[in-house]
């Protein structure tokens, strides 16, 4: 299909590696949208790059354009130069190897809990029947649905419709996860509590993991790599390595180190956002 | 038996057998209040008393002709509506999901869609070679344009994240109609269905009062006011009408308990 396919194609060892978890890449990537004549520049030549097995998250100032970086890295979208490549492969369109957990809750309603979470393998066939459901059920009690996959998703919690998006997510062995401000609109606690279940499920499995959020806190305590976007048209701005142990808790947001890299971001997207207010009013 | 006593002890039931007698008394002194104090009530100081309506009612009860009427305005309504049903939703789907198909037959369904139903009455009696047919004709129409305007704005607002979501776990496109668009689409149709029927009702009416009811005699209830009223029977004109209103709660209640039955995730708000 594409020439540069077989060209950038890495060796077998790495192959092998690839069914755990994938390197993300973005190069030279723009988006505009709207006509010609009036295009408004989205996404300015962005490059960065998703280490295999870590946890990148990103940030920037509100409306900067986050969510149609997570539709390019997805596939809904694509970019008007440049290219996405996963292990080397570009990306064409959405596939099962990049799950993303949208923002707002995108559990299909009139399917109950374990139907969303089996749909993914039913609709492909390549998992069925009972084995099937009894995987799902694994990872909804692994989650804490346990005693609710039965309910559709309107009965369940903020939080409880996460979890379910995430079970649904991980049943299709995604090579890579893309969470676009999953905790968004979650009140503070279960917000916390979701973090915590949040980077203990990667610290376990090490897929490479791409979170978009725009609360630095949540940013620090997750994050392997931090890429701190700039307003519109989006640039990155820095890239952070967040250099935390792992496993993570709390009492290290106020490490002295954690405070260092808190200072740093702040200043960084505090001036963006004095920008983009400015441009608002 | 019980069922009785089941009904009055819930208190929804209760409140609406209340709200019922209400109605029926201040429809009673409405009707009496010319006899009581010599002044009229306007708007329903000619209208006959409840216990004459009633008395009127047992009347036709034991009548043939009555239930006729019944049975050929339902005939006559339930046909026109799942006809309209069984082209209106996939003719509405095919508009949300074909761009081509919309380009195409969105625009004289537009300009046909403002057209009232009845404006279609004398056209379909010369059209079409019975009376039966042109009726059936215009309550058909009435209850397809509502439905197909339903079924479009339910399908075309069905959230984009389900598609995405679905789409990235493998979806092929006829697994995105069946399992996200047509689900989705459900309460629009359910939606649709409900006004449509009670448009069925007007239609149909309207439709037998010009049309007289052809020859046969099963004129259908809107026929059988027309014929009270020129019989200048006041009393069976209200039969008429209350008939009219149980034929309509009754098609609605149906179609709300489908509704339920085909959404599940529904019962729940």
């Amino acid at each position: 299909m594409n020439p540069n396919k077989t060209a950038t194609k890495t060796s077998e060892s790495k192959n092998a590696k690839k069914l755990e978890s994938a390197r993300v890449e973005m190069k030279g990537v723009s988006k505009s949208y709207g006509e010609d004549w009036d295009a408004e520049e989205v996404i300015k030549n962005i490059s960065v790059d998703f280490p295999a097995g870590e946890l990148t998250v990103i940030v920037g100032p509100s409306g900067c354009g986050k969510s149609t970086l997570v539709n390019l890295l997805a596939g809904f979208e694509k970019p008007d130069t440049g290219q996405v490549t996963i292990d080397g492969e570009i990306v064409t369109g959405p596939a099962k190897d990049r799950m993303v957990v949208f923002q707002e809750t995108a559990l299909i309603p009139w399917q109950t809990t374990l139907e969303n979470v089996t749909f993914g393998p039913k609709m492909r066939g390549d998992k069925q029947g009972a084995s099937l459901n009894k995987e799902a059920e694994e990872l909804l009690i692994k989650v804490g649905l346990g005693e609710f996959m039965h309910k559709y998703p309107i009965q369940l919690s903020g939080g409880m419709q996460r979890r379910a998006e995430l079970a649904r997510a991980l049943i299709n062995e995604p090579t890579v996860m893309i969470m676009d401000e999953p905790f968004r609109g979650l009140d503070a606690m279960s917000r916390s509590l979701m973090q915590e279940f949040f980077l203990q499920l990667f610290e376990e499995n090490q897929k490479t993991n791409i979170f978009v959020t725009s609360e630095i806190d949540e940013a620090i305590f997750l994050a392997d790599n931090l890429v701190i976007l700039s307003n519109k048209p989006t640039t990155v701005q820095t890239v952070i390595k967040i250099d935390l142990p792992r496993p993570r808790n709390y009492k290290m947001l106020t490490s002295a180190k954690a405070f260092k890299y808190r200072k740093q971001a702040m200043e960084l997207l505090h001036g963006e956002a004095m920008k983009s207010f400015a441009v608002s009013k | 038996m019980s069922t009785i006593s089941n009904l009055f002890s819930n208190t929804t039931a209760r409140r609406g057998i209340g709200a019922l007698i209400g109605f029926v008394i201040i429809w009673h002194i409405g009707a009496m209040i010319d006899d009581w104090t010599g002044y009229d009530l306007l708007g329903i100081g000619l209208v006959p008393p409840p216990a004459d309506v009633f008395a009127a009612f047992l009347g036709v009860i034991p009548k043939a002709g009555y239930w006729m009427s019944w049975v050929s305005s339902f005939s006559r309504v339930v046909t026109g509506f799942l006809v309209a049903m069984i082209i209106g939703i996939p003719f509405g789907l095919m508009l949300a999901v074909n761009r081509y198909f919309r380009g195409i037959f969105f625009p004289p369904f537009e300009i046909l869609r403002p057209i009232p139903p009845l404006a279609w009455v004398p056209a379909s009696l010369i059209f079409w070679p019975t009376n039966e047919m042109s009726i059936a004709f215009v309550t058909f129409l009435g209850a397809f344009f509502t439905i197909v305007i339903n079924v479009l704005g339910g399908a075309r607002s069905i959230d984009i994240s389900y598609l995405r979501a679905a789409q990235s776990m493998g979806a092929t496109q006829f697994d995105l109609f069946w399992k996200i668009v047509l689900p989705g689409t459900l309460p629009s149709i359910f939606t649709g269905a409900a006004v449509g029927m009670g448009i069925t009702w007007e239609v149909v009416l309207a439709a037998e009062m010009i049309s007289g009811g052809g020859t046969q005699g099963g004129g259908g209830l809107g026929f059988f006011i027309w014929n009270s009223y020129m019989g200048g029977s006041l009393e069976q004109i209200v039969v008429g009408m209350i008939s009219i209103g149980i034929a309509g709660y009754l098609c609605s209640s149906a179609i709300r308990k489908i509704g339920y039955y085909f959404m599940p995730w529904r019962r729940l708000f």
